[in-house]
């Protein structure tokens, strides 16, 4: 593999309080090239922002801690540097866009103000305050406002629109990794669509890389080039689209989450959910961590942890199809 | 033909804002035949919940008429109106703010019961809220457990035990699934479709999400500004779509099939206008690739294209402009 820009290996986190641990990310690992774009699956629950948060090095403090792992981003670990040299990479190389387009603008500043800071803070080339007004329009027309809208405030954007300044945002200092984390679920349909279309048309023409979090597979189907499918904190299976989409072989949960989804085109009369709920991460159950919900469950997936099935860029991790396994 | 269950003519819901008056729900017909189920679609802001409400006389239409079974409910009195609730129930979009806290699950089930005295002693109504948790799929351990203890699933299911526990004819569901995890949704619609073959129910289906539409739906209406501007049978409807609005609407979903990566996104462009004073004439036609200045002027009626199918747009210089 030529150019990775993110690898991520073996990565754990909890939330730790007085009362109980949360088991939130469990040893993960994965790889992102340059230029592409990967999509981090899954439901409620199951760490897709944890992950995302300690890319960011954006954990609460005191709380969230990484147990173990190592995060390599353009040859630099992340996990080791001091805050003020994070702090020059967080927003001038890896950006993110939060969820609610909503609650993450601050309404008492102007957008083209908001757009504006991150600029101001990460000015290395000097750039004088004209310069800096000059890239403020040129990324609000770059995301499809009109430049002469940067002296409004959030409230007078609607739900769209406001998505796209935090796009621009994120956009302003050209980042190298741009984190979405569920970019449209908070849109309308329509709205949804002419978001998805603006972010694939300005990573084409920027190159940016991204990770993009959802958990519609359905905008994955669209956006994205590798699939990472989250459960309980682990990554159970990840590959390319067409090894998600069009493999062969999957993990139990990934055919209950496709499972789970009504059709478009032609009736299914009825939907095979999975049965159950996501178990408690503060008290996960031992050995595979689907077992209980899984219609695949033998004995040994009770007690022992799966290793990983491989098949060329195909990974899965279930006992299913590991060596000694029933197929 | 029959009667049918529910019918509205001309229903309209204005509300007054501070510039004017907010048409939520303008002139809308629809009718549900008895065991059938109506998805009614649109986006944010277009007067899918205030229709669901609406209906039910939970606000006050401003003009129109609501007939269930083929008598017009809105003259009727308070307690009349009561009577009539029996009969007609709604399960809210929200399982975290519809369903009170302090109560238990039981409780809460119970509720409606005790209220409208259906059953003379005690005895009757908790066994009856046993029976609707088990046909709801509530374990009965849980009826005294409170709302905080359980997942959003687990709620939702006591808002339909809730709205069973009338024995009602017919339930207007307004995004019953929208605030749950794709595998939790699968669930709740397959209970959902289980209880209108068991109950013969007659569901209006209120939601965004039109794979949810499409596999719960019989009929579906598509809104847009407080109007329906499209209604056609499910397979119809996904299958030949007549109006601008619809086929964006519908072309506008992310598919989960890498073969359909590739298809040309066809986006509409500006977003939802203003409901406030609206001009007369079609509302979509400021979105309207086709809109030529025969749009404004006049509402476009609902027209009849056959089979059940109905388009509020003339389609003449849509035909014009794809032909």
């Amino acid at each position: 593999m030529s150019d990775v820009l993110l690898q991520v290996r073996d990565l754990s986190v909890i939330y730790k309080t007085d009362l109980e641990t949360v088991h939130a990310v469990n040893g993960i690992s994965f790889s992102l090239e340059r230029g592409k774009t990967l999509g981090l699956v899954g439901e409620t629950g199951a760490g897709k922002t944890t992950t995302a948060l300690t890319l960011m090095r954006l954990l609460p403090e005191r709380i969230g801690i990484v147990e173990q792992g190592e995060i390599e981003f353009e040859g630099q670990e992340l996990l080791a540097l001091p805050e003020n040299e994070m702090r020059e990479i967080r927003g001038e190389k890896i950006a993110m866009i939060f969820q609610d387009p909503m609650t993450s603008l601050n309404p008492v500043l102007t957008v083209g103000e908001q757009i504006g800071e991150a600029l101001s803070l990460h000015n290395f080339s000097k750039k004088s305050k004209e310069e800096i007004e000059a890239r403020v329009d040129e990324v609000l027309t770059l995301v499809g406002i009109p430049a002469g809208r940067k002296k409004d405030y959030p409230h007078q954007f609607s739900g769209g629109m406001k998505q796209r300044v935090v796009i621009a945002m994120a956009l302003a200092c050209e980042p190298d990794l741009l984190i979405a984390d569920e970019p449209t679920t908070a849109l309308d349909v329509t709205i949804q669509a002419q978001v998805l279309l603006m972010m694939r048309d300005l990573r084409d023409r920027l190159g940016t890389s991204m990770i993009m979090i959802t958990h519609d597979l359905g905008v994955v189907a669209q956006t994205c080039d590798t699939v990472a499918v989250m459960y309980a904190g682990e990554i159970i299976e990840q590959g390319t689209l067409l090894d998600i989409f069009k493999g062969e072989r999957h993990h139990p949960y990934t055919t209950g989450l496709f499972g789970s989804i009504p059709s478009l085109r032609g009736h299914s009369k009825r939907l095979s959910p999975i049965a159950g709920l996501m178990p408690d991460p503060t008290n996960l159950p031992d050995g595979c961590r689907f077992w209980p919900r899984c219609p695949h469950c033998t004995e040994r997936c009770k007690t022992e942890h799966p290793g990983t099935y491989v098949d060329g860029t195909h990974q899965v991790c279930c006992h299913l199809f590991t060596e000694g396994g029933s197929k | 033909m029959s009667v049918p269950l529910l019918e509205t003519r001309d229903l309209k819901k204005y509300f007054k804002v501070a510039d004017g008056e907010l048409h939520a729900v303008d002139g809308v017909n629809i009718t549900i035949e008895q065991g059938k189920t109506l998805g009614v679609v649109g986006e944010s802001g277009c007067g899918k919940s205030t229709l669901g409400r609406a209906i039910l006389r939970l606000i006050e239409p401003s003009g129109g008429d609501v007939l269930f079974e083929g008598k017009s409910i809105i003259g009727l009195g308070k307690k009349e109106m009561r009577e009539m609730r029996k009969k007609m129930q709604i399960i809210f979009q929200d399982p975290y703010s519809s369903i009170n806290p302090r109560m238990s699950v039981a409780e809460i089930i119970a509720e409606y019961m005790i209220v409208n005295k259906v059953y003379p002693t005690k005895q009757e109504i908790w066994n009856q809220t046993a029976r609707l948790m088990d046909t709801v799929g509530l374990a009965s351990r849980l009826a005294g457990a409170y709302p905080h203890e359980l997942d959003g699933g687990r709620r939702q299911r006591i808002g339909i035990a809730r709205a069973l526990s009338l024995g009602p004819k017919f339930i207007v569901c307004d995004e019953p699934v929208s605030a749950l995890d794709v595998s939790i949704q699968a669930q709740i619609l397959n209970l959902l479709m289980d209880l209108q073959d068991e109950f013969g129910l007659t569901y209006m289906f209120i939601t965004h999400d039109l794979s949810v539409v499409r596999h719960i739906s019989s009929e579906i209406a598509v809104m847009y500004l407080g109007q329906c501007v499209e209604r056609a049978p499910t397979d119809q409807l996904f299958e030949n779509p007549q109006h601008p609005y619809t086929q964006a609407l519908l072309a506008a979903i992310p598919e989960p099939d890498v073969e359909m990566r590739n298809k040309e996104i066809k986006v509409i462009r500006g977003e939802v206008t203003s409901p406030v004073n609206p001009k007369p004439g079609c509302r979509f036609a400021a979105r309207c690739e086709y809109a030529t200045e025969a749009c404004s002027g006049a509402d476009p009626a609902l027209r009849d294209l056959g089979g059940g199918h109905f388009c509020a747009c003339t389609l003449e210089h849509v035909k014009a402009a794809q032909s």
